[in-house]
């Protein structure tokens, strides 16, 4: 098992994955899926496609109904959830799925506890967590006092806390302005630098194209692309079957291809850059 | 799938989905009248037949099988505790009487669920609540109802996803000794009830909002009107009402063992 590890790099591997729910709907319908250690990956598409059926896969919630899923090299059916989320922190959508505590200094602990570290330990991861998410001042409030983006920080400081390998965060900028998005961005760029593997569901196509990760499309149960966003995000009829739309700098380079500018920029700066030169060189 | 899929309404249409409410709800009355009434082991096996096909014309086989299976431990249950206690407290009966009255006791426990599961199963809640209200009950109370019901399967998704949420924080529910396991079912109770509290805030404003309880008399656009096929479930049950009464004074009920022997 381990020898995987040692030969591909390969953090997570899903392989011809199918799951049914009890009720009979078939959620995910042949998923081949490979992530390397370290990798940054967005995985996007419509509602009910299965993206949130596929990450409750990658740290043991569900099953495979046929198919296995390894993470770490540690096939999830032979390990307890409570083993597997030490190395996979996932993030649920709604913070109030999971806020207990009476402050939010204990509801960041109740994982830490969980794992058995020890007193010291969880201070001072604690204080981490806190820090890095700028929740410091809510130290001693409860949680059901703060605000809905707050809520969700305190959601995702719980679950940075015990430093998971693997870090999924399912819908992380719902509910958020666009100064906390931008915050939750730079974070995020900046535990993927750290050496962490990162995996985003999300809707926003704005989001995704400005931190510019592997993107992996889904409709109905199936992968139906996967690659580098300015090549996925840019392609019109990928997009418009897994029902999101092109981000705002595509479709703006998409009116300027018949001018000779390129199609596959989604980011800012690129754009801003390939506008200047072109000016200049008409001067 | 759960238990309660063997009690939760399911939309099809069938004679019996298209009943009155308020008739089935005599029916299930007498029903359990007549069964508490007896404590033989044939009439109850009478009335666990007489079921049978009303389970089948209302398309409700496997989810009513599912009831059955559910209760399965319940009524083994009793059947132990009627079975063992029948023994050592009433020591002049023979064996086999024993056993038969235990197997009544059994029987009855499942023409009980059996009808509750036949009734729920085949009533919509709405309908369910419109039959309140046609009976006089303040729509308040109605409403109330009605609600309950509805978000009954939502607080079971949400439950499901919380477990999950806490298992994804390290949270093993079925560890340590009891109280420990008590203690573990916090994070889960607390986001429920919360929740729970937050969405029926969110329902009265929304409620408000769009104008509830504005004019004293509502009117309804389906109106329950009581028709021939109703009429024939009345009848048959109080017809059964009448005869068990009769039975249970004039007649002697042999024991199963005595016929076959």
């Amino acid at each position: 098992m381990s020898g995987y590890k040692g030969v591909f790099e390969q953090m997570i591997i899903v392989e011809n994955l199918y799951f049914t729910y009890p009720n009979g709907v078939e959620a995910l319908s042949g998923v081949n899926l490979r992530i390397e250690d370290g990798e940054f990956v967005a995985i996007m598409g419509q509602n009910g496609a299965g993206k949130t059926t596929l990450v409750k896969h990658m740290n043991g919630l569900l099953k495979p109904t046929r198919g296995r899923v390894l993470v770490d090299g540690i096939d999830t059916r032979r390990v307890s959830v409570a083993r597997l989320a030490r190395k996979v922190g996932l993030v649920f959508q709604n913070p109030d799925h999971q806020l207990f505590s009476e402050t939010v200094e204990e509801e960041i602990s109740f994982a830490l506890r969980n794992f058995g570290y020890d007193e010291k330990t969880i201070k001072e991861r604690v204080g981490w967590a806190l820090n890095m998410l700028n929740l410091e001042r809510y130290r001693k409030i409860s949680p059901f006092m703060l605000s809905g983006g707050e809520r969700k920080r305190v959601a995702l400081a719980s679950v940075l806390a015990w430093d998971p390998k693997i870090i999924i965060l399912d819908e992380p900028t719902i509910g958020q302005d666009y100064m906390q998005k931008e915050k939750l961005r730079q974070f995020i760029l900046q535990l993927n630098q750290q050496g962490k593997t990162i995996i985003v569901v999300t809707h926003d196509v704005e989001f995704v194209a400005e931190c510019n990760p592997r993107i992996i499309l889904m409709k109905q149960g199936k992968i139906i692309a996967s690659g580098k966003a300015e090549e996925v995000l840019t392609n019109e009829d990928l997009v418009k079957e897994a029902s999101i739309a092109l981000p705002e700098i595509a479709k703006l380079f998409k009116c300027l291809e018949e001018y000779g500018f390129p199609r596959n920029v989604i980011d800012v700066y690129e754009a801003a850059d390939i506008i200047y030169k072109r000016l200049r060189d008409q001067k | 799938m759960s238990v309660f899929d063997g009690f939760k309404f399911r939309s099809i249409s069938s004679p019996i989905h298209q009943l009155d409410p308020r008739a089935k709800f005599i029916y299930v009355c007498v029903l359990f009248t007549v069964a508490v009434m007896f404590n033989n082991i044939i009439p109850l096996l009478i009335l666990f037949l007489i079921q049978l096909p009303i389970v089948f014309m209302a398309k409700v086989q496997r989810e009513w099988m599912r009831s059955m299976k559910g209760s399965a431990v319940f009524a083994i249950m009793i059947f132990a505790v009627n079975l063992l206690s029948l023994y050592f407290y009433a020591g002049h009966e023979t064996f086999t009487s024993i056993l038969e009255r235990s197997l009544a006791m059994t029987i009855r426990f499942i023409v009980l669920v059996q009808s509750f599961s036949i009734f729920f199963l085949t009533t919509s809640p709405d309908t369910l609540g419109l039959a309140l209200e046609q009976s006089g009950i303040p729509y308040e109370l109605c409403f109330a109802f009605t609600t309950a019901v509805r978000f009954v399967p939502v607080l079971a998704e949400e439950a499901q996803t919380i477990i999950d949420a806490q298992k994804a924080r390290g949270l093993e529910i079925e560890s340590g000794n009891f109280l420990r396991r008590i203690r573990n079912y916090i994070p889960i109770l607390i986001p429920l009830i919360v929740n729970a509290i937050r969405r029926s805030l969110e329902l009265a404003e929304t409620m408000e909002s769009r104008a509830w309880g504005a004019c004293k008399n509502r009117t309804n656009l389906y109106v329950l009107k009581i028709k021939t096929n109703d009429l024939l479930l009345i009848l048959f049950s109080l017809l059964l009402l009448t005869v068990s009464i009769y039975v249970s004074i004039n007649v002697y009920i042999p024991s199963l063992t005595s016929l076959l022997i």
